[in-house]
């Protein structure tokens, strides 16, 4: 074994040692073998670490050590709105009223988080200016999926059985095609034009009788505007399509425009992003779901309603789509979430959305003369730069993305959105300040002249992680996805 | 306006505004067309100082009911257990939780490796040879093991026993809908999966057959005959199962289960109303390529150093968009981290004895309730959930045991019409003999009370 490696927990174990304490037993010790009949009981026990508790705190703590997340240092991931997880949801999540309550206590002994799941929807329709709000879906693509889904229901309830078909832009997150496979729809992909956005004619082309949806983010994955937006609804609407809003991208337009009012029939939020979730090394999420008046009766059930003064749950909801998560979403997020529009209310959410979209375009313009940037227009929330002009001269987006990890930051997004060559999408958020967004220009500026002068350099980037470049074919090739004893 | 996570300030905002060459952020807005602006504020609550909202919201946490000021006997796949409170000190250190998906291995080595134990650990618990890096709950796991069974074996029916967690079931629906695929309930008998009623309706259309270990009422089925039954057919067995249940059971991996899936949500998480919890998806060596959501694998970089990367991403959404196995992005990466602490703090031992210590105090409680004269439903072998027949509504005896400090268990005629007044109790290591004595005796005297007055 390599003298670096950090020991996996499975080889820092020693039999005898352990890091628990249980409850005393106090009701009377029965054999296994009375309990439990002969082929139900486990013949090899399950090989988990034998270690103390200082051992795990000693564990966790070398790989938190190895790990960037937004409070170790920039981390401008477009797409993923990486701002600042306020202190406050962490401690309000942990209440012991709200972390260990039951989700089949009766209703009369959690009406208080019940008042605040119905505060959010409230809150949440007119932030999106949808109508009805739910809470279930898990995350973004679940969002997406159960949107679909409530479409599809609303098209067979009018007998509408033809239409099979979702519209979905070349420039959006791949969650919007797999959602409408998972939905059972076939994906039909409309081009952009010349200028970043939706090509109307395209769109005018392909949609028709069999239109389910145009699955929309606006601003989109390259962060603009889709101005024509009123002509499109008008389009997918003029054939009796719905239109759905992708709501990845929100903190660019709070208080500046509101999916319900562009014509959206229904939206996804993902609250681990626009409302500081957080993250979580990848989840957990929470992706509500807003949809206008026709779309009610289908909204996964239940469905939260207030009943003389009381909160309840109600079930009998015939047209429902049923189902789409146990119990009632993620809770532990959406009150995060819920805890940070509190904390920043109508006016705060409006600065969010000024200062998020001017700190965009802030780095995009001091960037400019050093990339290409294949949409030079204002951009919303975040901005995409191509690679082009350095992969002439031998260096390519990856390994500038590399480079910046010297620097302490996380890169962007990279080959993302598809429409861009050697793409690198970048999205500050509201919650860094201007002595941070200069100093990652001034890292960027000086890749780009390490890129003229000492390509190496930036070729061979990282040099200061804890490991360089890891061989991915080898990982696919043969998969090693589980710790074996040797 | 100053808030204290915008640190703008207005010279700042100046002299961006400059260097972008125009006077106002409104210029920025300016492609929304106008009859569609939004003009003014959100007509929502006005913004809270810190102390002022720490307050509203610890009054709204009071008004409920929890398991910490109550003895809670409510299971139903959501349990109160022994949380080692290691957890949350590991899970509090921000570097996990304000990071995102490890796009970048360099710099996401910690997320990654704690994420690789995770899959060993669970790959271990359930005797299957692959895990993945979570889904977000049982319930979304059983339906997605569903439909990649269907995409497999290009058969378009599921065969669901009726012992399957109700709302597990309902999600199956909800997604087998969506994919045209036909889902038909195994009945129970006697409070396990009828075999018969298998026999009966397994055909070479089944695509898979599912079924829970230990099963919604809390009985040990004998799953291996079931699987047997379903590869007989050329079906996919699909096995869902509490993983805590597994430090003394029998692994789903050694009894003919293809797939198996649960909720690690008894390994260190927090019941937290329903979510968010943390789905667990395991497959055996074949299906390694069709398994939904993230994997992580094990490689080395240019110096012979062991790392860890996301892998087999020609599965996944970003990658394959409309072909990809499943829509799933975000998972529940932090509340995986938060089980495999619980399950290294419980480790080799404490994993059994904790699974141990919930059979012999839900035998306890059914030779209490059966030496009271109640009639304990179900007579196989159990877990931590025995059933009830209570004689009375069962939300008339909870509203009753509620007076008492005691949060009763679940309203079985919610769900299954032939089981009205029954009780569905869970018995976790957390409940003292104390709180067992005291259930027993509550409800033995309300029917008591009631049989007097029905006499």
């Amino acid at each position: 074994m390599h003298k670096d490696n950090q020991p996996l927990i499975f080889e820092n174990t020693k039999e005898g040692r352990i890091g628990y304490s249980l409850p005393e037993l106090d009701v009377p010790e029965i054999d296994l073998s009375e309990l439990l009949a002969e082929g139900f009981v486990r013949e090899k026990v399950a090989e988990l670490p034998e270690v103390s508790e200082l051992d795990i705190m000693r564990h966790y703590t070398a790989l938190s050590n190895r790990n960037h997340g937004i409070d170790s240092g920039f981390y401008p991931l477009g797409s993923c709105t990486m701002k600042y997880n306020p202190k406050i949801n962490e401690s309000v999540a942990r209440f012991p009223g709200f972390a260990n309550i039951h989700p089949l206590q009766d209703e009369s002994t959690v009406q208080g988080a019940l008042e605040i799941m119905y505060d959010l929807q409230e809150h949440l329709n007119e932030i999106t200016g949808m109508d009805e709000v739910t809470l279930q879906p898990a995350a973004g693509a679940h969002g997406e999926w159960t949107a679909l889904m409530m479409i599809r229901a609303f098209h067979e309830a009018n007998g509408d059985l033809e239409r099979t078909k979702v519209l979905v832009p070349d420039s959006a997150h791949g969650t919007n095609p797999a959602s409408a496979t998972v939905a059972g729809f076939d994906t039909i992909t409309v081009k952009s034009n010349e200028n970043g956005l939706v090509d109307i004619e395209d769109l005018r082309a392909k949609v028709g009788p069999d239109t389910a949806a145009l699955m929309l983010t606006n601003p989109n994955t390259l962060g603009l505007f889709e101005e024509d937006i009123l002509e499109m609804a008008k389009i997918v609407h003029g054939v009796g399509g719905k239109l759905y809003y992708d709501g990845a991208n929100l903190n660019a337009v709070m208080s500046k425009v509101r999916p319900g009012d562009m014509g959206f029939d229904a939206v996804h939020l993902n609250l681990h992003k626009t409302f500081t979730g957080p993250h979580g090394g990848g989840g957990p999420g929470s992706g509500p779901v807003g949809v206008k008046k026709e779309l009610i009766p289908y909204l996964p059930k239940p469905v939260l309603i207030k009943k003389d003064n009381t909160l309840t749950f109600e079930y009998d909801r015939p047209q429902s789509i049923g189902r789409v998560k146990p119990f009632y979403g993620n809770f532990g997020i959406y009150l995060r979430a819920y805890t940070y529009i509190r904390s920043m209310g109508p006016d705060g959410l409006k600065a969010v959305t000024e200062y998020a979209v001017l700190n965009a375009n802030y780095m995009m313009r001091r960037l400019e003369p050093y990339f290409d940037l294949p949409y030079s227009q204002h951009c919303k929330h975040e901005f995409v730069l191509s690679g082009r002009r350095q992969k002439k001269l031998g260096v390519r987006t990856l390994d500038m993305a590399k480079r910046l990890l010297d620097f302490g930051y996380h890169p962007p997004t990279i080959y993302f959105p598809l429409n861009v060559e050697e793409g690198m999408m970048i999205e500050p958020t509201e919650t860094e300040s201007k002595e941070t967004l200069d100093d990652f220009i001034e890292a960027m500026i000086q890749i780009t002249k390490e890129v003229e002068e000492n390509p190496e350099v930036v070729q061979n980037a990282p040099h200061t992680t804890v490991i360089s470049r890891l061989d991915e074919t080898k990982a696919a090739r043969q998969p090693v996805l589980r710790y074996i004893k040797k | 306006m100053n808030h204290r996570y915008i640190p703008m300030t207005e010279t700042d905002r100046d002299e961006m505004l400059q260097t972008i060459g125009i006077t106002s952020v409104d210029e920025l807005f300016a492609d929304i067309p106008e009859e569609v602006r939004f003009k003014g504020e959100y007509k929502i609550k006005k913004a809270k100082s810190e102390s002022s909202l720490i307050k509203e919201l610890a009054q709204l946490a009071a008004k409920n009911a929890d398991a910490r000021s109550y003895a809670s006997f409510l299971g139903a796949g959501v349990y109160d257990h022994y949380k080692p409170i290691i957890v949350d000190h590991v899970i509090s250190r921000s570097e996990f939780y304000t990071a995102y998906t490890p796009y970048q291995p360099e710099i996401s080595q910690g997320e990654l490796q704690a994420i690789f134990e995770f899959q060993t650990m669970i790959c271990e618990l359930t005797g299957m040879d692959i895990a993945n890096s979570s889904m977000y709950d049982g319930g979304t796991a059983l339906a997605e093991a569903g439909t990649l069974a269907s995409g497999h074996t290009r058969r378009k029916k599921l065969l669901v026993s009726e012992t399957i967690h109700p709302e597990a079931r309902d999600v199956v629906q909800a997604y087998a809908f969506g994919q045209s695929i036909e889902v038909v309930t195994i009945p129970h008998k006697n409070g396990i999966t009828d075999v018969a009623a298998l026999n009966e309706l397994i055909d070479e259309n089944t695509a898979a057959v599912l079924v829970q270990y230990p099963n919604f009422f809390g009985q040990i089925e004998d799953i291996e005959k079931i699987g047997e039954i379903t590869h007989d057919n050329g079906g996919l067995f699909v096995v869902s199962s509490n993983p805590l249940a597994l430090g003394v059971l029998t692994p789903p991996g050694k009894l003919g289960a293809d797939i198996t899936v649960g909720d690690a949500q008894p390994f260190g998480i927090s019941e937290s109303f329903g979510g968010p919890h943390c789905g667990y998806f395991a497959v055996n060596k074949k299906l390694m390529r069709k398994v939904p959501g993230r994997l992580i694998g094990e490689t080395t970089d240019d110096e012979g150093r062991r790392g860890y990367v996301l892998t087999l991403q020609a599965r996944e959404q970003h990658i394959r968009r409309e072909k990809a196995t499943s829509n799933i992005c975000s998972n529940q990466a932090l509340n995986a981290l938060a089980a495999s602490v619980a399950m290294t703090a419980l480790g080799k031992v404490g994993t059994q004895e904790i699974a141990y210590q919930n059979i012999v105090k839900t035998r306890y409680a059914k030779n209490e309730f059966e030496k009271a004269g109640l009639n304990v439903k179900f007579d196989g072998a159990h877990f931590n959930e025995i059933v009830i027949d209570c004689k009375m509504p069962v939300k008339e005896m909870n509203a009753h045991l509620f007076t008492k400090g005691i949060l009763g268990g679940y309203d079985l005629g919610l769900t299954y019409p032939e089981l009205a007044n029954h009780t569905l109790i869970a018995v976790t290591e957390q409940r003292t003999k104390e709180e067992i004595d005291a259930l027993v005796q509550e409800i033995d005297a309300l029917v008591q009370e009631m049989e007097a007055l029905h006499a």
